[in-house]
Protein backbone atom coordinates (compact mmCIF):
# COMPACT_ATOMS: atom_id res chain seq x y z
CA UNK A 1 0.00 0.00 0.00
CA UNK A 2 1.57 3.28 -1.05
CA UNK A 3 0.93 6.66 0.43
CA UNK A 4 -1.75 7.63 -2.10
CA UNK A 5 -3.83 4.53 -1.57
CA UNK A 6 -3.56 5.11 2.15
CA UNK A 7 -5.31 8.46 1.73
CA UNK A 8 -7.72 7.39 -0.99
CA UNK A 9 -8.89 4.38 0.96
CA UNK A 10 -10.81 6.58 3.36
CA UNK A 11 -12.84 8.86 1.14
CA UNK A 12 -15.71 6.64 0.16
CA UNK A 13 -18.37 9.23 1.00
CA UNK A 14 -18.03 11.16 -2.30
CA UNK A 15 -18.65 7.88 -4.12
CA UNK A 16 -21.79 7.30 -2.04
CA UNK A 17 -22.98 10.81 -2.78
CA UNK A 18 -22.47 10.51 -6.51
CA UNK A 19 -24.08 7.07 -6.74
CA UNK A 20 -27.11 8.35 -4.84
CA UNK A 21 -27.49 11.42 -7.01
CA UNK A 22 -27.47 9.37 -10.20
CA UNK A 23 -29.80 6.72 -8.81
CA UNK A 24 -32.34 9.12 -7.32
CA UNK A 25 -32.48 11.32 -10.41
CA UNK A 26 -33.44 8.16 -12.23
CA UNK A 27 -35.91 6.82 -9.63
CA UNK A 28 -37.70 10.11 -9.10
CA UNK A 29 -38.63 10.03 -12.77
CA UNK A 30 -40.08 6.54 -12.54
CA UNK A 31 -41.87 6.83 -9.21
CA UNK A 32 -43.21 10.27 -10.03
CA UNK A 33 -44.92 8.74 -13.06
CA UNK A 34 -43.09 11.06 -15.45
CA UNK A 35 -41.18 9.82 -18.45
CA UNK A 36 -37.62 9.00 -17.66
CA UNK A 37 -36.18 12.29 -18.78
CA UNK A 38 -32.58 11.58 -17.97
CA UNK A 39 -32.48 8.21 -19.74
CA UNK A 40 -34.09 9.78 -22.79
CA UNK A 41 -31.63 12.68 -22.78
CA UNK A 42 -28.76 10.25 -22.51
CA UNK A 43 -29.94 8.20 -25.48
CA UNK A 44 -30.37 11.27 -27.66
CA UNK A 45 -27.01 12.73 -26.68
CA UNK A 46 -25.41 9.36 -27.46
CA UNK A 47 -27.05 9.36 -30.88
CA UNK A 48 -26.00 12.93 -31.74
CA UNK A 49 -22.42 12.61 -30.51
CA UNK A 50 -22.20 9.13 -32.00
CA UNK A 51 -22.76 10.54 -35.49
CA UNK A 52 -19.43 12.35 -35.29
CA UNK A 53 -17.37 10.56 -32.69
CA UNK A 54 -17.26 7.03 -31.43
CA UNK A 55 -18.24 7.03 -27.79
CA UNK A 56 -18.82 4.15 -25.45
CA UNK A 57 -22.33 3.95 -24.02
CA UNK A 58 -20.95 3.96 -20.46
CA UNK A 59 -18.97 7.12 -21.10
CA UNK A 60 -22.02 9.36 -21.37
CA UNK A 61 -23.29 10.53 -18.00
CA UNK A 62 -26.30 12.77 -17.49
CA UNK A 63 -26.96 14.09 -14.00
CA UNK A 64 -29.55 16.41 -12.65
CA UNK A 65 -29.28 18.17 -9.31
CA UNK A 66 -32.46 19.62 -7.96
CA UNK A 67 -32.24 22.30 -5.34
CA UNK A 68 -34.77 24.65 -3.84
CA UNK A 69 -33.51 27.67 -5.80
CA UNK A 70 -31.38 26.24 -8.56
CA UNK A 71 -31.35 23.03 -10.55
CA UNK A 72 -28.48 22.01 -12.79
CA UNK A 73 -28.12 19.56 -15.64
CA UNK A 74 -24.66 18.12 -15.99
CA UNK A 75 -23.68 16.24 -19.17
CA UNK A 76 -20.36 14.50 -19.30
CA UNK A 77 -19.14 12.76 -22.45
CA UNK A 78 -15.85 11.00 -22.15
CA UNK A 79 -14.07 10.71 -25.50
CA UNK A 80 -11.56 8.04 -26.44
CA UNK A 81 -7.93 8.91 -27.21
CA UNK A 82 -6.88 10.26 -30.68
CA UNK A 83 -6.95 6.79 -32.24
CA UNK A 84 -10.61 6.30 -31.58
CA UNK A 85 -11.76 9.52 -33.24
CA UNK A 86 -12.95 9.12 -36.79
CA UNK A 87 -13.46 12.26 -38.77
CA UNK B 1 -56.04 21.05 18.74
CA UNK B 2 -53.14 18.67 18.46
CA UNK B 3 -50.56 18.45 15.73
CA UNK B 4 -50.20 14.99 14.26
CA UNK B 5 -46.58 14.10 13.63
CA UNK B 6 -45.41 10.96 11.85
CA UNK B 7 -41.94 9.56 12.43
CA UNK B 8 -41.10 7.65 9.28
CA UNK B 9 -38.13 6.45 7.20
CA UNK B 10 -38.86 3.66 4.77
CA UNK B 11 -35.82 1.71 5.91
CA UNK B 12 -35.89 -0.27 9.14
CA UNK B 13 -33.44 0.06 11.99
CA UNK B 14 -32.58 3.72 11.45
CA UNK B 15 -34.09 4.93 14.74
CA UNK B 16 -37.80 5.62 14.24
CA UNK B 17 -38.91 4.09 17.53
CA UNK B 18 -35.98 5.58 19.46
CA UNK B 19 -36.77 8.98 17.94
CA UNK B 20 -40.50 8.69 18.62
CA UNK B 21 -39.81 7.96 22.29
CA UNK B 22 -37.14 10.66 22.57
CA UNK B 23 -39.11 13.41 20.75
CA UNK B 24 -42.31 12.46 22.58
CA UNK B 25 -40.38 12.52 25.86
CA UNK B 26 -38.68 15.84 25.09
CA UNK B 27 -41.97 17.51 24.12
CA UNK B 28 -43.64 16.19 27.29
CA UNK B 29 -40.69 17.28 29.42
CA UNK B 30 -41.22 20.75 27.94
CA UNK B 31 -44.78 20.72 29.31
CA UNK B 32 -46.71 19.67 26.17
CA UNK B 33 -49.43 17.03 26.36
CA UNK B 34 -48.15 14.19 24.19
CA UNK B 35 -49.52 10.87 22.95
CA UNK B 36 -47.19 8.48 21.14
CA UNK B 37 -48.83 5.81 18.98
CA UNK B 38 -47.24 2.60 17.73
CA UNK B 39 -48.42 1.77 14.19
CA UNK B 40 -46.20 -1.28 13.83
CA UNK B 41 -48.92 -3.93 14.15
CA UNK B 42 -47.43 -7.37 14.80
CA UNK B 43 -43.98 -6.01 15.61
CA UNK B 44 -44.70 -3.49 18.31
CA UNK B 45 -41.71 -2.13 20.18
CA UNK B 46 -42.54 1.39 21.29
CA UNK B 47 -44.01 -0.07 24.51
CA UNK B 48 -40.69 -1.81 25.23
CA UNK B 49 -38.53 1.24 24.44
CA UNK B 50 -40.80 3.35 26.70
CA UNK B 51 -40.72 0.78 29.50
CA UNK B 52 -44.48 0.09 29.42
CA UNK B 53 -44.44 -3.45 28.00
CA UNK B 54 -46.01 -5.01 31.08
CA UNK B 55 -48.81 -2.48 31.27
CA UNK B 56 -50.37 -3.13 27.85
CA UNK B 57 -53.96 -4.33 28.17
CA UNK B 58 -55.74 -2.91 25.12
CA UNK B 59 -54.22 -1.61 21.92
CA UNK B 60 -54.85 0.55 18.85
CA UNK B 61 -56.75 -2.19 17.01
CA UNK B 62 -59.04 -2.82 19.99
CA UNK B 63 -59.91 0.87 19.93
CA UNK B 64 -60.30 1.02 16.14
CA UNK B 65 -62.67 -1.96 16.25
CA UNK B 66 -64.63 -0.64 19.19
CA UNK B 67 -63.60 -3.42 21.61
CA UNK B 68 -62.07 -0.93 24.02
CA UNK B 69 -62.42 2.73 24.82
CA UNK B 70 -59.55 5.06 24.05
CA UNK B 71 -59.17 5.82 27.75
CA UNK B 72 -58.78 2.10 28.49
CA UNK B 73 -56.04 1.62 25.92
CA UNK B 74 -53.96 4.72 26.67
CA UNK B 75 -51.05 4.03 29.00
CA UNK B 76 -49.93 7.02 31.02
CA UNK B 77 -46.17 7.23 31.49
CA UNK B 78 -45.07 6.62 35.08
CA UNK B 79 -42.43 9.35 34.98
CA UNK B 80 -44.24 12.04 32.97
CA UNK B 81 -47.95 12.44 33.61
CA UNK B 82 -48.49 14.41 30.38
CA UNK B 83 -47.05 11.60 28.21
CA UNK B 84 -49.27 8.71 27.06
CA UNK B 85 -48.73 5.67 24.87
CA UNK B 86 -51.20 3.94 22.57
CA UNK B 87 -49.59 0.58 21.82
CA UNK B 88 -49.93 -1.50 18.67
CA UNK B 89 -51.37 -4.99 18.69
CA UNK B 90 -48.81 -7.78 18.80
CA UNK B 91 -51.13 -10.57 17.73
CA UNK B 92 -53.57 -9.14 15.25
CA UNK B 93 -53.22 -8.75 11.53
CA UNK B 94 -52.27 -5.33 10.22
CA UNK B 95 -55.30 -5.44 7.92
CA UNK B 96 -57.43 -4.90 11.01
CA UNK B 97 -56.41 -1.24 10.83
CA UNK B 98 -58.86 0.65 8.65
CA UNK B 99 -58.41 4.15 7.36
CA UNK B 100 -61.71 5.33 8.85
CA UNK B 101 -60.91 3.69 12.18
CA UNK B 102 -57.51 5.37 12.40
CA UNK B 103 -59.04 8.71 11.41
CA UNK B 104 -61.63 8.35 14.18
CA UNK B 105 -59.03 7.53 16.85
CA UNK B 106 -56.81 10.43 15.77
CA UNK B 107 -59.77 12.82 15.82
CA UNK B 108 -60.51 11.77 19.42
CA UNK B 109 -56.88 12.17 20.42
CA UNK B 110 -56.62 15.61 18.79
CA UNK B 111 -58.97 17.03 21.42
CA UNK B 112 -57.00 15.64 24.34
CA UNK B 113 -53.37 16.31 23.44
CA UNK B 114 -51.03 18.93 21.98
CA UNK B 115 -48.95 16.44 20.03
CA UNK B 116 -49.74 13.03 18.58
CA UNK B 117 -46.55 11.29 17.54
CA UNK B 118 -47.09 8.30 15.23
CA UNK B 119 -44.30 5.72 15.09
CA UNK B 120 -44.47 4.31 11.56
CA UNK B 121 -43.46 0.76 10.70
CA UNK B 122 -40.65 0.30 8.18
CA UNK B 123 -41.54 -0.22 4.54
CA UNK B 124 -44.08 1.47 2.30
CA UNK B 125 -46.98 -0.91 2.87
CA UNK B 126 -50.32 -0.35 4.55
CA UNK B 127 -49.03 0.25 8.09
CA UNK B 128 -46.61 2.93 6.92
CA UNK B 129 -49.11 4.67 4.65
CA UNK B 130 -51.75 4.67 7.41
CA UNK B 131 -49.27 6.13 9.90
CA UNK B 132 -48.54 9.07 7.58
CA UNK B 133 -52.04 9.40 6.17
CA UNK B 134 -53.37 12.07 8.57
CA UNK B 135 -50.09 13.75 9.46
CA UNK B 136 -49.59 17.51 9.65
CA UNK B 137 -45.85 17.15 10.17
CA UNK B 138 -43.42 14.41 9.15
CA UNK B 139 -40.04 13.64 10.65
CA UNK B 140 -38.03 11.62 8.14
CA UNK B 141 -35.41 9.66 10.07
CA UNK B 142 -32.31 9.03 7.97
CA UNK B 143 -28.89 7.51 8.59
CA UNK B 144 -25.95 8.91 6.62
CA UNK B 145 -25.85 5.78 4.51
CA UNK B 146 -26.88 5.10 0.90
CA UNK B 147 -29.78 2.69 1.44
CA UNK B 148 -31.35 4.86 4.13
CA UNK B 149 -31.10 8.02 2.00
CA UNK B 150 -32.63 6.24 -0.97
CA UNK B 151 -35.56 4.97 1.09
CA UNK B 152 -36.09 8.39 2.66
CA UNK B 153 -36.33 9.88 -0.81
CA UNK B 154 -39.06 7.38 -1.60
CA UNK B 155 -40.92 8.21 1.62
CA UNK B 156 -40.72 11.94 0.85
CA UNK B 157 -42.40 11.16 -2.48
CA UNK B 158 -45.20 9.34 -0.65
CA UNK B 159 -45.64 12.20 1.85
CA UNK B 160 -46.12 14.50 -1.14
CA UNK B 161 -48.68 12.28 -2.85
CA UNK B 162 -50.44 9.78 -0.57
CA UNK B 163 -51.30 11.82 2.51
CA UNK B 164 -54.62 13.47 3.23
CA UNK B 165 -52.97 16.90 3.07
CA UNK B 166 -51.34 16.15 -0.30
CA UNK B 167 -54.65 15.01 -1.73
CA UNK B 168 -56.27 18.27 -0.64
CA UNK B 169 -53.52 20.19 -2.40
CA UNK B 170 -51.85 21.13 0.89
CA UNK B 171 -48.39 20.13 2.06
CA UNK B 172 -47.24 17.97 4.92
CA UNK B 173 -44.48 19.86 6.70
CA UNK B 174 -41.40 17.65 6.27
CA UNK B 175 -38.25 17.61 8.41
CA UNK B 176 -35.08 15.59 8.21
CA UNK B 177 -33.71 13.98 11.36
CA UNK B 178 -30.22 12.67 10.70
CA UNK B 179 -29.44 9.91 13.18
CA UNK B 180 -26.35 7.85 14.05
CA UNK B 181 -24.17 10.65 12.74
CA UNK B 182 -20.43 10.44 13.32
CA UNK B 183 -18.93 13.86 12.72
CA UNK B 184 -15.36 12.57 12.73
CA UNK B 185 -16.03 9.98 10.04
CA UNK B 186 -18.02 12.51 7.98
CA UNK B 187 -15.10 14.94 8.13
CA UNK B 188 -12.68 12.22 7.07
CA UNK B 189 -14.82 11.43 4.03
CA UNK B 190 -15.85 8.03 5.36
CA UNK B 191 -19.51 8.92 5.84
CA UNK B 192 -22.00 11.11 3.97
CA UNK B 193 -21.94 14.62 5.43
CA UNK B 194 -25.06 16.38 6.63
CA UNK B 195 -24.69 18.76 3.66
CA UNK B 196 -24.66 15.80 1.24
CA UNK B 197 -27.84 14.30 2.68
CA UNK B 198 -29.57 17.69 2.83
CA UNK B 199 -28.68 18.48 -0.77
CA UNK B 200 -29.90 15.11 -1.99
CA UNK B 201 -33.18 15.05 -0.04
CA UNK B 202 -33.89 18.82 -0.15
CA UNK B 203 -35.97 19.04 3.03
CA UNK B 204 -35.16 21.21 6.05
CA UNK B 205 -33.03 19.78 8.85
CA UNK B 206 -34.71 19.19 12.21
CA UNK B 207 -31.66 17.88 14.01
CA UNK B 208 -28.56 15.74 13.98
CA UNK B 209 -28.43 12.92 16.51
CA UNK B 210 -24.86 11.76 17.03
CA UNK B 211 -24.03 8.06 17.21
CA UNK B 212 -23.89 7.35 20.92
CA UNK B 213 -23.83 4.54 23.47
CA UNK B 214 -26.48 6.43 25.40
CA UNK B 215 -29.20 5.41 22.94
CA UNK B 216 -28.76 1.69 23.65
CA UNK B 217 -28.33 2.38 27.36
CA UNK B 218 -31.71 4.14 27.40
CA UNK B 219 -33.54 1.44 25.45
CA UNK B 220 -32.00 -1.24 27.69
CA UNK B 221 -33.79 0.26 30.65
CA UNK B 222 -36.97 1.27 28.79
CA UNK B 223 -36.64 5.04 29.09
CA UNK B 224 -36.55 7.71 26.37
CA UNK B 225 -32.96 8.95 26.09
CA UNK B 226 -34.13 12.50 26.85
CA UNK B 227 -35.36 11.26 30.22
CA UNK B 228 -32.67 8.69 30.98
CA UNK B 229 -29.79 11.07 30.38
CA UNK B 230 -30.97 14.55 29.37
CA UNK B 231 -27.41 15.90 29.27
CA UNK B 232 -26.05 13.20 26.98
CA UNK B 233 -25.23 14.15 23.40
CA UNK B 234 -28.31 12.44 21.88
CA UNK B 235 -30.44 13.74 24.75
CA UNK B 236 -29.46 17.34 24.02
CA UNK B 237 -29.84 16.82 20.28
CA UNK B 238 -33.40 15.50 20.72
CA UNK B 239 -34.30 18.40 23.04
CA UNK B 240 -33.11 20.86 20.40
CA UNK B 241 -35.09 19.02 17.71
CA UNK B 242 -38.24 19.11 19.88
CA UNK B 243 -37.85 22.87 20.36
CA UNK B 244 -37.52 23.32 16.59
CA UNK B 245 -40.73 21.31 16.16
CA UNK B 246 -42.45 23.84 18.40
CA UNK B 247 -41.25 26.58 16.06
CA UNK B 248 -38.36 27.89 18.13
CA UNK B 249 -35.15 28.88 16.41
CA UNK B 250 -32.29 26.88 17.86
CA UNK B 251 -28.76 26.98 16.51
CA UNK B 252 -27.88 23.71 14.79
CA UNK B 253 -25.24 21.87 16.79
CA UNK B 254 -23.92 18.35 16.83
CA UNK B 255 -23.55 17.64 20.54
CA UNK B 256 -20.70 15.39 21.59
CA UNK B 257 -20.18 12.90 24.42
CA UNK B 258 -16.44 13.02 23.91
CA UNK B 259 -14.55 12.76 27.14
CA UNK B 260 -11.06 13.88 28.01
CA UNK B 261 -8.33 11.39 28.80
CA UNK B 262 -9.27 11.16 32.47
CA UNK B 263 -12.91 10.70 31.55
CA UNK B 264 -11.96 7.89 29.21
CA UNK B 265 -9.93 6.17 31.90
CA UNK B 266 -12.33 6.57 34.78
CA UNK B 267 -15.62 7.65 33.28
CA UNK B 268 -17.09 4.27 32.34
CA UNK B 269 -20.53 3.89 33.78
CA UNK B 270 -21.91 0.64 35.03
CA UNK B 271 -25.43 1.06 33.68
Amino acid sequence: MNLMSFFNRRTSAPVARERLQILLAHERGIVGGKSDLLAQLREEILAVVGRHLSVERDNVQVKMNRGADLSTLEIEVELPGPDGVRI
Amino acid sequence: MAKVLVVTSGKGGVGKTTSTAALGGALAQGGEKVCVIDFDVGLRNLDLVMGAERRVVFDLINVVQGDAKLSQALIRDKRLENLSLLPASQTRDKDALTEEGVARVLADLRDKFDWIVCDSPAGIERGATLAMRHADVAVVVTNPEVSSVRDSDRIIGLLDSKTEKAEKGERVEKHLLLTRYDQGRAERGEMLKKEDVLEILSIPLLGIIPESEEVLRASNVGTPVTLNNPNSAPGRAYFDAARRLKGETVEMMIPSDKKGLLGKLFGRRAA
